[in-house]
């Protein structure tokens, strides 16, 4: 078992007892909630006539199925219209924040947790969503729940869970140049499986990883569950301390912040923490990554060649024939070339400001072709706002994308942003699933932000180190 | 609100049974899929079964759940392989709210009997022949009382007593009444405050109820 790790003293710091069937209650700092897994949970608390034990730990706001054009009350679409009001009527004559469209605050749970400094080093977060891994970045304890875990939440401030393994995940050396945080998951989705992580946790850590900023660390840590893990993170250091200086929590508070530092430094994995796997990468070697496939396992390489599934392990072989199939790709085909009719730059993986102004460069006095349609979807109104004082925005609209509201949009189409029949769509976010985006014949190419905006321009999956960048930051 | 919060211990439940018939009656037929996008459980209990008891125009069909003489029925008493399919919580959600309290048959599916644990609904199993005998008694006499020993590993009904099985961890979760992580978890309010109290970066609680008021 691990010893010394951040996951080892942030589950110690929270552990309230162990209970009589085996499994640890945790104490949970930061109750993220949203309109789509909260109202069973409110529903089933009502029931037993329980109240929220606290409220002050819980933080809403709307995201996955708001729409992303017009929000004009009542929602075109019932289902949306009817989440958002329970979500109103279940938050009515509590003191839960709510970052609701009005408040300029709203967004993705998983970007604007960050942005407001809510999320902080040796905290445990929960979210009825399985990304809520994306907080690890912070050196967070950070997982998804299900619904009867969000009433145990919601009712006591607490889970019951069984420990995990830790393993370390070592990326070293130098990413090259157009080589993003989000190349780096993939890769690491790729060697180690998406079941590679069931039962682990993990911790990022090395050279590559380090020297990343926040954001691309939350891109890390966002896909550690298509991974199999449920948690991930990385140590909190003076980049983490950087971010925080700057978020509503503590940019009028520094006392504050002077005062919880010694705890973020407490719980940063020892240098000679015991782990229970440690895997090195060689993250020098990475080059931007595309998945090929139906899993977001199935990367590789922009110049690598589309495997030949007999090549593959034999449980890996006929996942692998079936996602050919559907992608309708060849093996010992590069997937450059490969023709795309929507862009999607969004999600909690890759929508955040850098991801923004990365794809902005890509696209800045280009045209998107004339066979793509494509859409920029910010991960929150911050974000918007921000990307607009640089005037990216501008820059987006006049090559041809849409500019749209916050919200989970095409990453999981379950508002009206969907792929339509067979559609191809280059997409930033974490999910390549068949029918994940809306349409059963659509097809996802995963891949980073800067991948997207040159998919966009070439309306083919393009290499983006062929393209020249331009510069547009303000 | 104290910090003591009582589990239920669920030792007995007595009532009058509800009859369904058939072998592997999997969760899509407890509660069909169009019927999972709702927004809470609440008002799941009459859509159980519901493509079982209604045909395509809503018209009612001939089943137990639509019977006049089942309607207080709280023991629904099943065959071989029951629950099986997803791991929806709907269905044992769906079945409680119809009214149902103990489930007797013959063989359960492991995930769809973790569900029903959760919510404190005992899962007893019993031989075929008990079982199908069981069945006919209660056709026959509908409303008549049975009564279902937990710990004692029992069904009585009539002058009959079923020598029944309640899966070992399951009878103890139920009869110490540890089976709801929710009240079991509350009941530890006071070591929650402590550990809450011990991290640094949550406020102290005595200063919630001020925050509240504004
Ligand atoms: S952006 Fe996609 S992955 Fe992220 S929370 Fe929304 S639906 Fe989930």
């Amino acid at each position: 078992m691990s010893e010394g790790t951040l996951y080892d003293k942030v589950w110690d710091r929270h552990r309230v007892t162990t209970l009589p069937n085996g499994q640890d209650q945790l104490f949970i700092g930061l109750h993220l909630i949203h309109e789509v897994t909260s109202p069973q949970a409110f529903g089933m608390l009502r029931e037993r006539g329980l109240e929220l034990a606290r409220p002050d730990l819980t933080h809403a706001t709307v995201d996955h199925i708001v729409p992303t054009d017009d929000r004009d009350r009542p929602f075109e679409n019932d289902a949306a219209e009817e989440m958002y009001a329970e979500l109103e009527r279940n938050l009515e004559g509590t003191n839960i924040d709510f970052d609701d469209p009005s408040s300029g605050n709203q967004g993705i749970v998983h970007v604007i947790g960050p942005e407001q400094g809510i999320t902080q080093p040796g905290k445990t977060i929960v979210c009825g969503d399985s990304h809520t891994s994306t907080h690890g970045a912070f050196g967070a304890l950070a997982f998804g729940i299900g619904t009867s875990q969000i009433r145990d939440v919601f009712a006591t401030q607490t889970v019951a869970m069984e420990k995990k393994k830790v393993r370390k995940i070592e990326v070293t050396g130098e990413l090259g140049e157009d080589v993003t945080a989000k190349d780096v998951i993939l890769t690491i989705i790729r060697r180690l499986g998406t079941d590679g992580g069931v039962g682990y946790v993990y911790e990022y850590a090395g050279e590559a990883i380090e020297s990343l900023g926040m954001e691309g660390r939350m891109s890390i840590c966002n896909m550690s569950i298509e991974g199999g893990a449920r948690a991930g993170y990385v140590n909190p250091d003076e980049t983490t301390y950087a971010w925080l200086r700057e978020t509503d929590e503590f940019a009028d508070d520094p006392e504050r912040f002077e005062e919880l530092k010694p705890y973020w430094e407490s719980v940063r994995s020892d240098p000679d923490a015991e782990y229970d796997d440690v895997v090195t990468i060689d993250g020098s070697a990475i080059e931007p990554v595309v998945t090929w496939g139906t899993t977001p396992g199935q990367g590789i390489g922009i110049s690598e060649e589309i495997p030949e599934p007999e090549s593959l392990p034999e449980d890996k072989r006929e996942t692998a024939r079936r996602a050919q199939k559907h992608m309708g790709v060849e093996p010992g085909e590069t997937m450059a070339g490969y023709d795309i009719d929507v862009a999607f730059l969004g999600s909690c993986t890759n929508a955040r400001l850098s991801d923004l102004r990365a794809g902005a460069e890509i696209v800045k006095s280009r045209q998107v072709d004339d066979s793509v349609r494509a859409m920029v979807v910010p991960g929150s109104q911050r974000v918007k706002t921000a990307a607009e004082r640089e005037g990216l925005d501008e820059v987006f609209t006049e090559a041809g994308f849409e500019w749209r509201n916050p919200g989970c949009s095409m990453c999981l189409g379950m508002n009206d942003d969907q792929l339509v029949g067979d559609e191809a769509c280059a997409s930033s976010s974490n999910r390549n699933f068949v029918g994940r985006q809306g349409s059963k014949e659509g097809r996802t190419v995963l891949m980073s932000p800067r991948m997207v905006a040159a998919a966009a321009i070439t309306g083919e999956v393009t290499d983006v180190r062929d393209l020249p960048k331009a510069e547009v930051k303000a | 609100m104290s910090d003591e919060t009582e589990i239920p211990s669920v030792t007995r439940v007595a009532g009058s049974g509800v009859p369904i018939r058939g072998n592997d009656i999997d969760t899509d037929q407890i509660i069909p899929a169009r019927f999972l996008k709702v927004i809470t459980f609440d008002g799941l209990g009459e859509f159980a079964f519901f493509d079982q008891r209604f045909d395509d125009e809503d018209n009612p069909k001939d089943h137990p759940f639509n019977e006049e003489r089942f309607q207080d029925a709280n023991v629904l008493v099943v065959n071989a392989n029951f629950g099986c399919g997803s791991s929806r919580e709907h269905a044992p959600q769906a079945l409680k709210r119809w009214g149902i309290d103990a489930i007797v048959g013959e063989s359960f599916a492991e995930i769809f009997a973790g569900n029903c644990l959760a919510l404190g609904i005992p899962t007893v199993t019993a031989d075929t022949e008990a079982i199908e005998t069981l069945q006919d008694w209660i056709d026959e006499n509908p409303g008549s009382e049975i009564g279902i020993d937990v710990a004692a590993e029992t069904v009585v009904y009539d002058d009959e007593t079923i020598d029944a099985e309640v899966d070992e961890a399951q009878r103890k979760a139920l009869v110490d009444g540890i089976w709801d992580t929710t009240a079991l978890m509350k009941s530890n309010a006071t070591a929650i405050e402590a550990t809450a109290e011990s991290l640094p970066y949550i406020d102290d609680p005595s200063l919630r109820a001020g925050e509240a008021d504004d």
